[in-house]
Formats: structure tokens, C-alpha cells, sequence
């Protein structure tokens, strides 16, 4: 309390300070009340923090208010008169843009006309109502500053805090009053009461608890399998069409889909997992063992779901063989069987095993054998 | 006739003589210029032009040797162009790419120097090393009749993540970019499709049929004539410009007013 006293200049003082603007002497007067108030009257402060405020008092000169300064405005009527026009221009141009909107509104009729035209006339409606309707309401409040700022006074007016502790009476009465009424309830006493009011606030928690069962079921398996099964045949997406390994020239990249997706009870949610990715390489370029019993001819799948936080990686650049995820720029080495070489994805992305049918067309030998996707609780 | 010439001789002052005089003057030039200058929208709509393998292969050593080598099986300079096909060296020379001004993380498009026929007749040469894609025929590459919507849907399954929502292009690792496909031929995007140049993977026939690549081509030209109904479509770069706009403008007018609200007035 007694830091706040402070920094206000006149803080002490019980009325406040106006400096006159129009007065030559406003500057000593400040000065003047500053000093009487600050080391005379140490009255707000009765519980003897007072001295502390004294201290620093001592310690550090106050350095009262900045000197008043006058505004053309406040010298030169011309220039009050000047100010006075450009507020009114401001609150004019306000008017325009009103009436801009009401314009635009009413000339630019968009539904009249169809397809690149339509959407030409709505680009221009859009642009005029929003230069109209920008320009009412930031004119109206750019004229009320301006107006405030230039024309209103400007004196400095000091006020002081009031204290917040309450004094001692008051204080001692609050205490008593409650003391007396925690006697009159009786809860020391009367021990039946007290113990059925915690077994009735106890349980009451239970019910911040239990809507946490209403966010929905637990994941179960959906979070490690996914509609990929063995011999599901690989459909491009979105055009679904089955995929015969002879026909895939070396550098393609196709994004597929498992087979009878669109029959699954949520198609949307399965199709986001089963995702993924068939990049043909040249079968030497292959480093990794695994990659190479899991491929056909050179061609790998794996999933498009970024083991960080799940974007879907597509960009694959096919001179470096490198596939980008577009969130993070997690890098990940197509013929190292995806191992991450740069950001911030801590696994490579799983591969799913394929084979051919009989018929020559590309299937999934099994599901992807680790959940695909970024880390989740229990993944381990 | 013998009339006539004493006749224009007598008003050869007249004040408005120069100004006819420059008139066809202009007139004659602009007729000549179109009679005999190439005209490259009619070759385009002519369709691919029949090369001959020999002038290839002589423009190929000129111009292409001292990087893929001279029989084309490629050096640590440049790749093997044994069956990459006429697609490939049609798209990599009309646009400009090849020949490469210089090795780098990218090869960026340029102006093309080589005639129709030139081009014509290296992809001839290119495509008897062995079997590769053909240059698309104008058929082919007839978008007219394409499914715009289906175009989307594919475009955005396998071509957005890299060229943008809106075919703006994008940045890749290290430098290199998918270049905007505002402004590209239908032909050239064909090509890139069934080519795979540079970074970009191959989207062949047998995945990707030929009417979803017009669909694509469809959706891309839809797109890109497209008015923007939001009345500034900044790039169609999306999320990066329209943030940067908010953040750099909108946060940058509310402090501006903030600083001037707090300035004393004068």
C-alpha cells in the first residue's frame, strides 16, 4: 500500500489535485501540493506502514509531474479550428462510407448473372461493402479520438487510492460476526449434522466424473488395426481402380485405397487410416531387407499417415526418393524402408506388405503389422 | 490507270496524305509479319510435328551430348535418356528446362530456343533408344469434355500436396519447388504426368488413365480463370499469404492505432 502511495505524486492528499492548464503558476502548484501532501499528511496508512513509505520517500526523490504541455489546439484557435474540421471530415467520410454500402448493396446484384461472372460481381460487392462498412465505423471512431484527443481538455488530474485494508473496528467486527455465527450453527456440537453434510458433499464429485464417460467410447482395436487384410486388392484413389504390378513404370507413385472400403460401418474414419502409399523404386536401390521381402519388383507401399501427429505425407520427390511430410518437414528415406532423416517424426512410416493375385493385380499381403500413425498412450 | 497516278501525284500534299501513308504503311508491314512470321498457336493446334531421328540425333550431339553422353546412356552429369520417350524431351525442351543452364537443386523453366521441328526431331532420335511414353496426341490432351469436379477429387488425392489447392506450386526439401501450373500448356501437363520430370513422380496411363489426366488438365484450367469471390485471391498460396496479410496488416493497423491513441496530441 504504502509503494503505491508512492508513486502517486499526490497520494496522500485527501481531495484532488486539478491542475488549471489556463494558469501560468499550474507547474509550481503541482509541485507545491506534492510536497505538502507527500511528507506531511502520512494519514492514509494508520497501521504504521507509513514509515516504510516515509523511507523511500527519503531514498528517492519524487519526481512529481511532467510539466504541462499545450496543444496548438489549446493556444491558436485557428487550430482548434482545424482540428474541429478534420473531426467533422472524419465523421463525413463516415456518412460516405454508409452510404457506399448502401450503394454497393443495392447496385451489384450478383445473382443476376451466372458462373465466372457471378462470382466477379460477388468479388466486387465483397470488396465495396467491406471498404464501405470499414470506412463508417472506423471513421466514426477515428473522428470521436481525434475530437477527444485535440479539443477536449487534456489536464492532468491526480487522484488518490484509497486504502484497501478496512480499519481495525470494522475488522473486529467481521471477525466477531462470524465467530457468533458459527456458535449459533452449532457444527462443533451437533456431530450428526456435520457428518451427513461431508456424506452428502463427498459424492457430489462423483458428478464432475462421471460425463467423462459421455466423450465417447474407448478406441479398443480401432487405434491398431486397419481395413487392410490379407489379399484386399489396392484400388487407386479416388478413381478405384485395381492395380496390376506390370503396369506401374519405375518413379510412379499411386495413393491407394484397400478394396471394399466404402462397405465398412465408417468409411470416412476407415479410409483416413487404411491410406496409403505405392512407390515403385528400382529393385537395387531397395537398402533394407525387410522392405525388399515386403515389396514386388521395386514396389513398396506404406502408410501415408505421418507417425508425428498424423498429416497425410505426400510429397515425394522422386530423383532423391525422399517423401516430405508438408506439416512439420518430417523427411523420411523411401529406400532406407522410410527411416526418418530429418524433423521432428520419431519412427519410420509402416510398411504394408504386398503380393500379387493371380490375376496380377496388387494386394495387401496382411494389415500393416504396427498401428500406423502418431504415438497414442498405450502403444507402447 | 494512266489517270489515276497524276491524279494521287496532285494530292500528295493534301494534310491528311502522311497520316494515310503511315496508315498503310503499318497496314502492309502487319500483313507481312502475319503472312510469313511463324505463328505458334496454329503449330500448337497442328498437333505433334513427324521428327526425323537423323537431324535428332545431330541436334542431340550438339546440344545435349556433353551432359547425357553421346549415345545417351548418361553421365555423372545427367541421366540416361534410354526410355525416357518423346513425352519427356518435348516437355523438358519446349519449356525450356533442357538444355540445363546450369546443374542445380532444380532446373527451372526458360525460354525455348528450338523450333517445333527441332524439337520434333530430337524426341525422335530420344524414342528410338527404347520404349518410353509418346508425345500426347491433340486428342489427348482435349480437355473439353472433362469432368471438372471428378478433375478436383483426383487433383487433390495426388497432385495438391505438392502444386497447392489451387495448382500455385509449392516448396519441396532443399531448394527445389513444385513450380505453379498457373499458365502451363494442357500438353506440357500431360507430359509432366506421364513423365515424371525432375522431383515429380510418374503418373502413367495404366494408374492413371488418360481421362482423369484431361480431368485433371479440366480442373486446373477451371481453377486458375476462376474470378476470386473474395475479391483478393493473394497468390491462391492460401494459408501463407492470407496469415502473413492478417498478421502483417490487420495486427499491424490495430498496434498502429494503439501507438496513436496512446500519442499525445499536439
Amino acid at each position: 500500500m504504502s509503494d503505491q502511495r508512492y508513486t502517486g505524486p499526490t497520494g496522500a492528499s485527501a481531495d484532488d489535485e486539478r491542475i488549471q492548464p489556463g494558469s501560468g503558476e499550474g507547474r509550481a502548484d503541482v509541485q507545491d501540493t506534492d510536497a505538502g501532501a507527500g511528507h506531511g499528511a502520512p494519514s492514509v496508512a494508520p497501521d504504521g506502514h507509513g514509515t516504510r513509505g516515509a523511507e523511500l520517500e527519503q531514498r528517492y526523490t519524487n519526481p512529481g509531474l511532467a510539466p504541462h504541455v499545450y496543444r496548438r489546439s489549446d493556444v491558436d484557435p485557428k487550430a482548434a479550428q482545424r482540428r474541429e474540421r478534420e473531426v467533422a471530415a472524419l465523421f463525413g467520410l463516415s456518412t460516405l462510407g454508409t452510404l457506399l454500402f448502401i450503394v454497393a448493396y443495392f447496385a451489384i446484384r450478383p445473382t443476376d448473372f451466372e458462373g465466372n461472372e457471378m462470382l466477379e460481381r460477388v468479388g466486387l460487392s465483397t470488396k465495396l461493402l467491406g471498404v464501405g462498412l470499414g470506412l463508417a465505423l472506423f471513421c466514426i471512431g477515428a473522428g470521436a479520438i481525434h475530437w477527444a484527443k485535440t479539443l477536449m481538455p487534456d489536464d492532468e488530474i491526480a487522484e488518490p487510492r484509497k486504502p484497501m485494508r478496512s480499519n481495525d473496528e470494522d475488522r473486529a467486527a467481521a471477525v466477531a460476526a462470524l465467530k457468533e455465527g458459527a456458535a449459533g450453527a452449532g457444527l462443533g456440537r451437533r456431530k450428526l449434522i456435520r457428518n451427513s453434510l461431508l456424506g452428502a458433499l463427498a459424492p457430489l464429485g462423483l458428478l464432475a466424473i462421471l460425463p467423462l464417460r459421455d466423450l465417447g467410447p474407448l478406441p479398443g482395436g480401432s487405434l491398431t488395426g486397419t481395413w487392410w487384410k490379407p489379399g484386399r486388392r489396392l484400388l487407386t484413389d479416388p478413381t478405384g481402380q485395381p492395380i496390376k504390378a506390370a503396369d506401374i513404370p519405375i518413379g510412379t507413385v499411386i495413393h491407394v485405397q484397400p478394396e471394399g472400403i466404402e462397405e465398412s460401418e465408417h468409411p470416412l474414419d476407415e479410409r483416413a487410416k487404411a491410406t496409403t502409399l505405392v512407390i515403385r523404386l528400382e529393385p537395387g536401390e531397395i537398402k533394407d531387407k525387410k522392405q525388399r521381402d515386403w515389396s514386388v519388383d521395386g514396389i513398396v507401399a506404406y502408410s501415408k499417415i505421418c507417425t508425428h501427429v498424423g498429416c497425410p505425407v505426400g510429397l515425394y520427390e522422386q530423383q532423391t526418393h525422399h517423401l516430405l511430410c508438408p506439416c512439420h518437414q518430417s523427411t523420411f528415406d523411401v529406400t532406407r524402408d522410410c527411416a526418418v532423416i530429418f524433423g521432428p517424426a520419431a519412427r519410420p512410416l509402416p510398411q504394408l506388405p504386398l503380393a500379387v493375385d493371380d490375376e496380377g493385380y496388387l494386394v495387401s499381403r496382411d494389415d500393416y503389422q504396427e498401428p500406423i500413425g502418431p504415438s497414442f498412450w498405450e502403444r507402447g | 490507270m494512266g489517270s489515276v497516278l497524276p491524279a494521287l501525284s496532285r494530292r500528295r500534299r493534301h494534310r491528311f496524305a502522311p497520316v494515310l501513308l503511315l496508315l498503310l504503311a503499318l497496314g502492309a508491314t502487319g500483313g507481312a509479319y502475319a503472312a510469313f512470321a511463324p505463328t505458334p498457336q496454329a503449330q500448337a493446334s497442328s498437333g505433334p510435328v513427324s521428327g526425323s531421328v537423323d537431324e535428332g540425333r545431330a541436334l542431340f550431339l550438339k546440344n545435349c551430348s556433353s551432359c547425357h553422353g553421346l549415345n545417351a546412356e548418361g553421365t555423372t552429369e545427367g541421366p540416361t535418356l534410354v526410355g525416357v520417350g518423346a513425352a519427356a524431351v518435348d516437355f523438358q525442351v519446349s519449356t525450356g528446362r533442357m538444355p540445363a543452364a546450369r546443374l542445380g537443386q532444380q532446373i527451372e523453366k526458360k525460354r525455348n530456343y528450338f523450333s517445333e521441328q527441332e524439337i520434333a526431331d530430337m524426341a525422335a532420335y530420344v524414342a528410338t533408344l527404347g520404349p518410353g511414353p509418346a508425345i500426347p496426341s491433340d486428342e489427348d490432351v482435349d480437355y473439353s469434355d472433362a469432368d471438372v469436379a471428378r478433375g478436383g477429387e483426383i487433383y487433390r488425392t495426388n497432385c495438391s500436396m505438392c502444386h497447392n489447392y489451387a495448382g500455385s506450386g509449392g516448396a519441396l526439401t532443399q531448394g527445389k519447388f513444385a513450380p505453379s501450373l498457373n499458365g502451363v500448356t494442357p500438353r506440357h501437363m500431360y507430359e509432366a504426368m506421364l513423365t515424371g520430370p525432375q522431383s515429380m513422380p510418374v503418373f502413367g496411363d495404366n494408374t492413371m488413365k488418360p481421362q482423369d489426366k484431361r480431368d485433371i488438365i479440366a480442373f486446373l484450367k477451371t481453377t486458375s480463370e476462376e474470378p476470386s469471390p473474395g475479391g483478393a485471391r493473394l497468390g491462391k498460396l492460401g494459408p501463407v499469404t492470407e496469415g502473413g496479410i492478417g498478421w502483417l496488416v490487420g495486427l499491424g493497423g490495430l498496434i498502429a492505432c494503439a501507438v496513436w491513441l496512446g500519442a499525445k496530441a499536439r
